[in-house]
């Protein structure tokens, strides 16, 4: 199959992509891993003008840790985060996330920030930035702007990034000593999820600090389910605790049945997995003894 | 548009249509039919190429993406004029039925070998999870990669004298 027909540009500065992006709009979309943007080509479900590939930019590839964040660059590959030292060292529930999207194939050439702006609500990367109350930078020649996870996701493939913005970075906030998780439900290798978790949990004095909850294919976008992060701040980690949390997370979901399952079975698969994953964060978190925080 | 890729270690340029997928530039313009279209839809693993060394689906890959880039197919694997330790072991080990899926099977173990040559069968199995086959039930498959480092493992410990390639 081949793609409509378009037209290419391949700059090789950012100023001069976002010059292209200024001219030519909601016609234009951006190629970086192509793993999602080609398939939409190729089964007609869009068909810009022009496409805009980043791939010969310098200096957007990068992991990076500054005192704040972890900075995740537009042309970091699933790949690199799989291998990162940062990502494994620090960062457990993308390292959790990371061996789990797609394939080993697809990964290879499939980038963060694409996914998260491609937005499929069954991506696997929202959920985690959800989770980890990450921002997101959009820039475009008027400037940059940050974005949080909780702002970014419309709906369906739907982003509040403007069509003259290009997504550069993702900043997960760092929090040394957090636990976290990613549980994937899949058919087998590659396939979407039929539902999946993101948790993470920081410890403070022997209770649950803090923890963000983010859901993958059960509604509209990659959810965060905020009622029951809610109810596991400052909350003693106990059984209770987790079934609560896991309870409320189920309600915050909204699946639809397809051939992947019903409605009633992805709800429950994100409980069962939002208690177990919050079991292996604070495990997690608990064995990691810092302050927390 | 006009690029220039490296395919088997030449250069071939050509004059291509940006919405050209790299696997239609190796099978239709440089006639390498053995790289396979499959599933069309970034499942199967049957297009697999080596770009820079890195297993990727060639039908999802756009041939201008390729410009300037260093890719590989199946029929790159012979080395001077022989069945490399892969291929070998795919024969030995009884690694293929119809052979649709083996050159991507080939190429995606290639990769991995490169950088592990001692997998195990986990690590085999994790490595070719992009690549589909419907009839062998991969514990051939499998075994001819694990069979194929063992061969080379062994080539590369062969005694002073004895040619190696590098």
């Amino acid at each position: 199959m081949l793609p409509p027909p378009f037209d290419y540009l391949a700059p090789r500065t950012l100023d001069e992509a976002l010059d292209h992006l200024a001219e030519h709009g909601d016609e234009a979309k951006v190629l970086a891993g192509g793993q999602s943007l080609i398939p939409v080509l190729k089964l007609r479900f869009g068909a810009p003008q022009w496409l805009v590939d980043i791939n010969r930019i310098g200096g957007l590839g990068e992991i990076a840790e500054d005192a704040d964040h972890l900075r995740i660059g537009a042309l970091v590959r699933h790949r690199d985060a799989e291998r990162s030292r940062l990502l494994r060292e620090g960062y457990p529930t993308m390292a959790a996330a990371a061996p789990q999207v797609s394939d080993p194939l697809v990964r290879n050439l499939g980038t963060v920030c694409g996914s998260l702006a491609h937005a499929d609500p069954a991506g696997d990367w929202g959920a985690v930035m959800l989770a980890l109350d990450a921002e997101l930078v959009a820039r475009s020649r008027a400037g940059s702007r940050v974005i949080a996870a909780g702002d970014f996701f419309d709906g369906p493939f739907t982003t509040a990034l403007r069509p003259d913005e290009l997504l550069v970075e993702v900043r997960v906030p760092r929090r040394p000593g957090a636990g976290g998780a990613y549980l994937k439900l899949e058919r087998k290798v590659g396939d979407f999820a039929t539902a999946a978790v993101a948790v993470r949990v920081s410890m403070t004095d022997g209770r649950i600090g803090d923890a963000g909850i983010g859901l993958t294919a059960v509604g509209p976008s990659n959810l965060k389910a905020t009622e029951a992060e809610a109810a596991l701040a400052g909350a003693e980690p106990s059984d209770e605790a987790f079934r609560e949390a896991a309870e409320l997370a189920a309600r915050a979901a909204s699946p639809s049945a397809d051939t992947r399952g019903s409605a009633d079975y992805k709800r429950n698969v994100v409980r069962v997995f939002t208690e177990r994953g919050l079991r292996q964060s604070v495990a997690m978190a608990a064995a990691a003894g810092g302050p927390g925080g | 548009m006009q690029i220039t890729v490296k395919v088997n270690g030449t250069a071939h340029s050509a004059d291509v249509e940006p919405r050209l997928l790299l696997v239609h530039l190796l099978r239709e313009r440089l006639r390498l039919t053995g790289t396979h279209i499959g599933c069309d839809t970034t499942s199967c693993g049957a297009c697999t190429v080596l770009l820079d060394g890195v297993p990727i689906k060639s039908c999802t890959y756009l041939a201008v993406q390729a410009d300037g880039h260093d890719v590989q197919t199946v029929e790159g694997l012979l080395e001077n004029g022989q069945p490399s330790p892969i291929q070998a072991a795919f024969k030995e080990e009884h690694g293929l039925q119809c052979g649709f899926c083996t050159p991507g099977m080939m190429l995606a173990a290639k990769a991995l070998l490169a950088e592990n040559p001692d997998p195990s069968e986990e690590e085999v199995r994790w490595a070719l999870s992009g690549n589909l086959c419907r009839c062998t039930g991969y514990v051939n498959i499998v075994r001819a990669v694990r069979a194929a480092a063992a061969a080379t493992r062994d080539a590369e410990r062969a005694p002073v004298g004895q040619e190696v390639s590098a």
